[in-house]
């Protein structure tokens, strides 16, 4: 019952908050609705016993990664309206056709094959808690995937100052 | 009024949709780039779902290496947004047609 109206409540804020982002004019209103969104999705991950990667959520995403879209946003700073020229290619009816299309596939699936209801959500998957759970699984079992990610950061971060150098 | 592992993955497809929707029709490439971000958060969502429907933390791993692919995404993406800036002064994608057909 409890989970019921905390899913009602937060799967409301966050697709209220995802058709802000998309539809709102300016940059700025829709980094700030995306914040909205990524903390209702990380509270979310606390209704689904996933308490660890909730925090990283807020850290991560609210900390970090809107913090760098605030930045651009601020950099980029237009003297006409973003969208003012519209290439006569474009076709948004189609966008918002193929959209659906693929939300009513999407919904299809998830009605008809996993209907039943969750067992045991309530027990976590270990009697140590989820921090330790995750750690276990992330250094000992994906400890390779875990270095190739370090990896891949390191590469970005080089890649990103490379490309955004004035004297490229 | 029992939530099962359906309505937490057609929460997911719902917001996977509202983010290809913002790929397909805005204009603007930094709203793109969020609506991008808003698909990796839906495919979190489904990730985390299958890992408690299969009471496994795996899921949870892969979701914390698709923040970090996100992470590099969004910092690689938007070095690309202020090269395009600082060459052609826009972030509409309707006006960046060197490279298109």
């Amino acid at each position: 019952m409890g989970t019921a109206i905390a899913f009602y409540i937060l799967a409301a804020l966050i697709l209220t908050g995802g058709v802000l982002v998309i539809t709102a004019k300016s940059a700025v209103h829709s980094v700030v609705w995306l914040v909205g969104t990524i903390i209702a999705i990380a509270a979310l991950y606390v209704v689904q016993h996933a308490e660890f990667l909730a925090v990283i959520q807020v850290l991560v995403y609210a900390g970090g990664i809107v913090v760098l879209y605030l930045f651009v946003v601020m950099l980029v700073n237009l003297k006409r309206p973003a969208e003012a020229i519209v290439h006569p290619q474009r076709r948004e009816r189609t966008g918002l056709l193929l959209g659906g299309a693929l939300l009513a596939q999407f919904a299809a699936v998830a009605f008809y094959a996993f209907n039943s209801p969750q067992v045991g959500t309530a027990a976590t998957y270990s009697a140590r808690g989820n921090v330790e759970a995750v750690a276990r699984a992330l250094y000992v079992e994906y400890l390779v995937p875990f270095e190739v990610a370090s990896v891949l950061l390191l590469v970005a971060m080089v890649g990103a100052i490379v490309l955004a150098r004035r004297d490229a | 009024m029992t939530i099962t592992p359906g309505h937490w993955l057609a929460l997911s497809a719902a917001l996977f949709t509202i983010g290809l929707i913002g790929v397909l029709v805005r204009r603007n490439l930094i709203i793109i780039f969020m609506a991008i971000e808003l698909m990796l958060n839906a495919g979190n969502i489904a990730l985390v779902t299958f890992s408690n429907l299969h009471q496994q933390v795996s899921g949870q791993v892969f979701a914390l290496f698709v923040i970090a692919v996100a992470a590099a995404e969004a910092a690689v993406g938007l070095g690309i947004v202020l090269a395009l800036y600082r060459n052609k002064e826009t972030v509409n994608i309707d006006e960046i047609t060197v490279m298109r057909w």
